[in-house]
């Protein structure tokens, strides 16, 4: 069995990519929060956004948060994977430079381009010529989104690597000689667990993201090269669901080291933590059929394993994950400060915020919530107060800012968590009242005027997240220049 | 249904609320052997699995035993009226916009350029029942329209920039209840007409 010692320290050039990664994230999570609210006070009708404007600032939200959400948390797993396995450093800097390349492309494709096809840029939309932008607008943001796929898909292979090199398969670092084989030796460490969950699904999710974008960009060019949209929605969905899911499968590891330092207790990988990330592995992958529960053509048993996986997949977080991190902290005199806090609140977001996703996963709700603005109620909920929350932890950690005691940090905290879990639910309350998402603006019958003081509340609660945010941002970025030589 | 489906969330909710809440105010005492809270809380959370192991397994089964594929798959009860409807940029095109009040529908749904949703809407504006309209497939989707007035069609997938003012209507029974006022003696065969 391979030594889960730690390897060299952190080189400078990796810190220094580390902090590029997530002060980029940093900065860009406060601008995506801003174009959310936009489309809030939007749909609040308080800003009269044109509808083209807002759809592509729909596009530019959806996009932008997903793909900052996958670089800030592989800044996060690299960080800590590099302890136990050597890493390239020059592939974390060309995954930044493709990243970089991509975001130029998605918005030109987007603000000069006019494309406003939604994120998930779902077959025949980009293609469409009603829509008002065209072919060049639309290859660009699909260019964009490749370009991304190829700096995350080297930077998995050498996650791959890294880990095959050290640990001699995959499902020697998963665990499965200690899950299966009744092996005494020594497990590997939950980081290196995750990590390789991480890469198996994240290599396939940005290969089908990557034919996908590929079929489309030829159909843009060559009408005739038809696609078929169903199979366009299986391949967009799971890499869609795969990607965004990996991010918090990512960030996650950060609860692990972190909290142990913390409380002096340790995250044990025992057999039922192997159990649950095998286990994720395979539910991450086929449970992307929830998404199309009401594509009555799909087969029933897809749309079933779609509803049984989803109940499953909260498992492992509930159970395993979020029962851990709650023994771990009673009654263990842990000192509170950002980090700790944000890294708490963060499994309580995730955990809190799979509730009304598991629901909708079921075929019979879904009927009457799909598409309505729960979905983007229970999202919002796991990734404000579950992902985004243990980005920001971890910022505070890495840069050294936790000790600084400071009253503007915890007034920014507590705005956070209660206006993100105010902000979250508005949406569930929202969806409760059959609001449909995607929709720039509710003016086309009168009964609508509820939906649109629905929308009031939930864009003031935008608001303090997103100056809670900026606090956050200012002050990990303020201090890039102490935490470069740290 | 929403009003359920609000509820047991918030049910649960709650709960995983007040496990945070619980631990996170006793968390600053201090410090306790962690064996020992290892050994409760790990023995509290095999119950609470195999309770949730049960409750799944339950819900599963219940919860699938009636899905909404069945007209998809050629199952239309006789005496369903079927409507053709395609979704186009921007708005539903229909065979019928006229049913019985009562009546069960079967919205036989596709598209003509892009992928839409068809959302039936009652006159409350409460969601009833969707699918997805997609070129070169029919997804039939069937409702029981069993409210007077007028129901709302609204447009449940992204199609592009227009998609907020996609809107057809379908008018069950009489729309203006003045129509409907019949003398005292008819009323019981108009009923027995309306069943």
């Amino acid at each position: 069995m391979a030594d889960n010692t730690t390897t060299a320290p952190l080189s400078a050039s990796a810190r220094t990519g580390l902090l590029a990664y997530l002060g980029i994230s940093a900065l860009v999570y406060v601008l995506m929060m801003l174009l959310g609210l936009l489309m809030r006070m939007g749909q609040a009708a308080w800003l009269g956004i044109p509808p083209n404007l807002f759809y592509q600032v729909m596009t530019a939200h959806g996009a932008g948060m997903v793909g900052i959400s996958g670089l800030a948390a592989s800044a996060v797993i690299w960080y800590f994977l590099q302890r136990y396995v050597s890493l390239t450093v020059g592939i974390l800097w060309a995954n930044l430079g493709f990243f970089l390349l991509g975001v130029v492309l998605i918005l030109g494709g987007i603000f000069l381009g006019g494309f406003g096809g939604g994120w998930t840029f779902l077959f025949p939309l980009p293609a469409n010529q009603l829509s008002g932008w065209g072919a060049t607008g639309a290859a660009c943001y699909l260019l964009g989104l490749l370009s991304i796929g190829v700096g995350f898909l080297l930077l998995y292979l050498d996650f791959a690597r890294a880990i095959i090199a050290k640990y001699g398969s995959l499902g020697r670092s998963l665990g499965w000689p200690q899950l299966f084989g009744g092996s005494s030796e020594a497990p590997p460490p939950a980081t290196v667990v995750a990590a390789s969950m991480v890469l198996i699904i994240n290599i396939a999710g940005i290969l089908s993201g990557a034919v996908v974008l590929t079929l489309i960009l030829a159909n843009l060019f060559v009408p005739a090269f038809a696609v078929d949209p169903l199979l366009a929605k299986n391949l967009t969905y799971f890499f869609g669901h795969v990607f965004i899911n990996a991010t918090i499968y990512q960030a996650v590891v950060a609860v692990y080291e972190i909290l142990p330092e913390y409380t002096g207790r340790p995250w044990k990988v025992n057999r039922i933590f192997l159990a649950a990330w095998t286990a994720s592995t395979f539910m991450v992958m086929s449970v992307y059929p929830h998404h199309l529960m009401m594509d009555f053509v799909m087969p029933t048993w897809a749309l079933v394993v779609g509803q049984v996986v989803s109940y499953m997949s909260g498992f492992p977080i509930l159970v395993v994950t979020g029962w851990n991190a709650l023994t771990i902290v009673h009654r263990s005199g842990i000192r509170w400060d950002m980090a700790s806090g944000l890294l708490f609140v963060s499994i309580f977001g995730w955990c809190v915020g799979v509730v009304p996703a598991i629901i909708d996963g079921t075929i019979a709700v879904n009927q009457i919530m799909h598409n309505t603005l729960w979905v983007p109620g229970h999202f919002h909920m796991y990734l404000i107060l579950g992902l985004v929350a243990m980005l920001f932890g971890f910022m505070y950690y890495f840069s050294n800012q936790v000790n600084r005691k400071n009253a503007l940090d915890r007034i920014a905290f507590w705005g956070y968590v209660v206006a993100g879990f105010l902000f979250s639910f508005g949406f569930l309350i929202n969806g409760y009242n059959s609001v449909p998402r995607r929709w720039a603006e509710y003016i086309l019958l009168e009964d609508m005027q509820q939906w649109i003081s629905a929308s009031q509340s939930s864009a003031i609660f935008g608001a303090v997240v997103s100056v809670a945010a900026l606090v956050f941002a200012l002050r990990f970025l303020t201090s890039l220049k102490e935490a470069r030589t740290a | 249904m929403q009003y359920t489906v609000f509820a047991v969330t918030i049910l649960l909710m709650l709960a995983v609320t007040a496990a945070f809440a619980i631990v996170a105010l006793n968390a600053s005492r201090p410090a306790v052997e962690y064996a020992g809270v290892q050994e409760k809380s790990f023995s509290m959370r095999a119950k609470v699995f195999w309770a949730l192991i049960v409750a799944g397994v339950l819900i599963a089964v219940i919860t699938t035993l009636d899905l909404p594929y069945a007209a998809t798959r050629g199952d239309v009860p006789e005496d369903a009226v079927s409507i053709g409807i395609e979704g186009r940029q921007w708005l539903w095109v229909m065979d019928e916009a006229e049913v019985g009040l009562g009546d069960t529908v079967v919205f036989n749904v596709s598209a003509f350029d892009v992928n839409h949703g068809l959302g039936v809407y009652d006159p409350d504006m409460t969601l009833i029942g969707q699918t997805q309209a997609m070129p070169g497939y029919v997804n039939s989707l069937q409702v029981t329209l069993d409210q007077p007035g007028t129901y709302s069609l609204l447009c449940m997938e992204y199609c592009g920039l227009s998609h907020h003012i996609m809107l057809s209507q379908i008018t069950v029974g009489a729309e203006d209840p003045a129509e409907e006022v019949v003398p005292a003696e008819d009323e019981g065969a108009n009923g027995e007409e309306g069943e």
